[in-house]
């Protein structure tokens, strides 16, 4: 009996070394695995949040349409129809939350239209191309078309919206402003 | 300090039922407008995209409003989304030029003449948000994975930077961002879709070539296109469970 039992000190060292690397464990896994790993798979909760939580730069169409609620009027039954205002516009979010902020600036035509109707021949056919220099020389592309409804001409004013087309840059906003 | 008990109440009650999301709404509706709290249930979406390659005009769009929207670096070689112009010779689908100037960026030269018996058409590449993605198993810490609602997203303040996810991405859709050191890639413009926005890249697509589709969303127009068009994937071999499914995809399409 007594010789048997006699040394139970390493058993006990054993033990205590044993639930000090338990704690051990927990107290490093505690303090280096982030809050809310695991919660949803490998990876931390908290990271879905903060890729949600980004200032946005592109307002939608919706946003734009809020005020400038005759643009889309100038474009309907254009080919322009379907296209968002920040297709064209570039990124205006700063500019719906604060219109004083930031102000659309007027896209320079001859960039912008070719962009899209430069021809090229990786282009669908279909697709409505020209040559810019062939087709206009040096003019403006707004001085014949306007820009939210291309195939009806500026200076014709099918409706009340679109103002005083200039010579140039004439019907580009269409009234938007 | 000036603490009341009152607030100290909700502020410490706060912290201990209300995490994230949570948080968030409740903030909402403490101010007084319940209804702004965002109520974005990721259980109840399922992401993907759909590009009908027969539409893109490859005017560049989409790769500078990603650029603006994700704040994704200037210089060539940092894209979410791109679009490369294939140049495919008669009857050789196996040898196709692509080429993708500044990703697409400035517009495309035009460099191939009409009528020599070859076809061109543009392609646009964004991150695939695989279903089952190889960069996701290949991460070793856990920092980017598949959201609930199917978006492959990266953790950017876990990200080590070791490039693995680099390497493992079949479609060569993640990059550095040389002032992190941490990875970047599409993230389908999550912060948008979740309050109800499209991508910004959709969102400038003045042709409609490539929608925002939620397949879980049976109203959405995404179940429409899929059954009407013969759709593909990118590297359909590889198993990835793509969802961004391509109309009028060619073979040459690697």
């Amino acid at each position: 009996m007594d010789g048997s039992f006699g040394h139970k000190g390493h058993l006990v060292r054993v033990a205590a070394l044993f639930a000090a690397s338990l704690v051990a464990f927990f107290v490093l896994r505690a303090l280096f695995v982030p809050a809310g790993f695991g919660l949803y798979g490998h990876y931390r909760a908290g990271a879905i949040e903060e890729n949600r939580l980004r200032p946005v730069a592109f307002a939608g169409r919706a946003a734009c349409v809020e005020c400038h609620s005759d643009v889309p009027d100038a474009m309907k039954g254009g080919p322009h129809e379907r296209v968002r205002c920040e297709a064209c516009h570039g990124p205006l979010a700063a500019h719906a939350g604060d219109p004083a902020e930031k102000k659309a600036v007027r896209p320079d035509s001859r960039v912008l239209c070719a962009r899209c109707h430069a021809a090229s021949v990786a282009r669908p056919a279909r697709f409505p191309q020209i040559d810019v220099a062939d087709h206009a020389g040096q003019e403006a592309c707004t001085t014949c078309h306007a820009a939210h409804n291309p195939l009806a001409p500026p200076a014709t004013s099918a409706g009340p919206a679109p103002p005083t087309p200039g010579p140039q840059g004439g019907g580009q906003k269409g009234g938007t402003r | 300090m000036s603490t009341g008990r009152r607030e100290f109440l909700a502020r410490s009650g706060k912290l201990l039922f209300l995490t994230g999301a949570a948080q968030v709404a409740f903030d909402a509706v403490l101010r007084g407008e319940p209804t702004s709290a965002p109520n974005y249930q990721t259980a109840e979406h399922w992401w993907g995209m759909t590009i009908d390659v027969e539409k893109c005009i490859g005017c560049g769009n989409c790769v500078r409003a990603c650029k603006e929207e994700n704040d994704v670096p200037r210089e060539p070689y940092y894209f979410r989304t791109w679009v490369e112009r294939y140049h495919v010779p008669e009857g050789d689908a196996d040898s196709p030029q692509v080429d993708s100037p500044n990703g697409g960026y400035d517009g495309f030269p035009e460099r191939y003449r009409p009528g020599d018996g070859s076809k061109s058409f543009f392609v646009p590449k964004l991150c695939n948000h695989c279903a089952h993605s190889p960069c996701v198993q290949v991460c070793p810490v856990g920092a980017t994975f598949e959201s609930p609602d199917g978006v492959v997203l990266v953790d950017k303040t876990y990200c080590l930077g070791c490039r693995y996810c680099v390497q493992a991405c079949p479609y060569g859709c993640r990059f550095i961002d040389p002032r992190t050191r941490t990875v970047d890639k599409c993230s389908l413009c999550y912060h948008r879709i979740t309050k109800g926005l499209t991508t910004a890249c959709c969102e400038a697509c003045p042709t409609d070539a490539r929608v925002l589709g939620d397949l879980k969303n049976p109203k959405d127009p995404i179940h429409e296109f899929l059954r009407t068009h013969k759709v593909q994937v990118l590297k359909p071999q590889m198993a990835t469970g793509s969802k961004t499914y391509y109309n009028g995809l060619d073979g040459s399409v690697r």
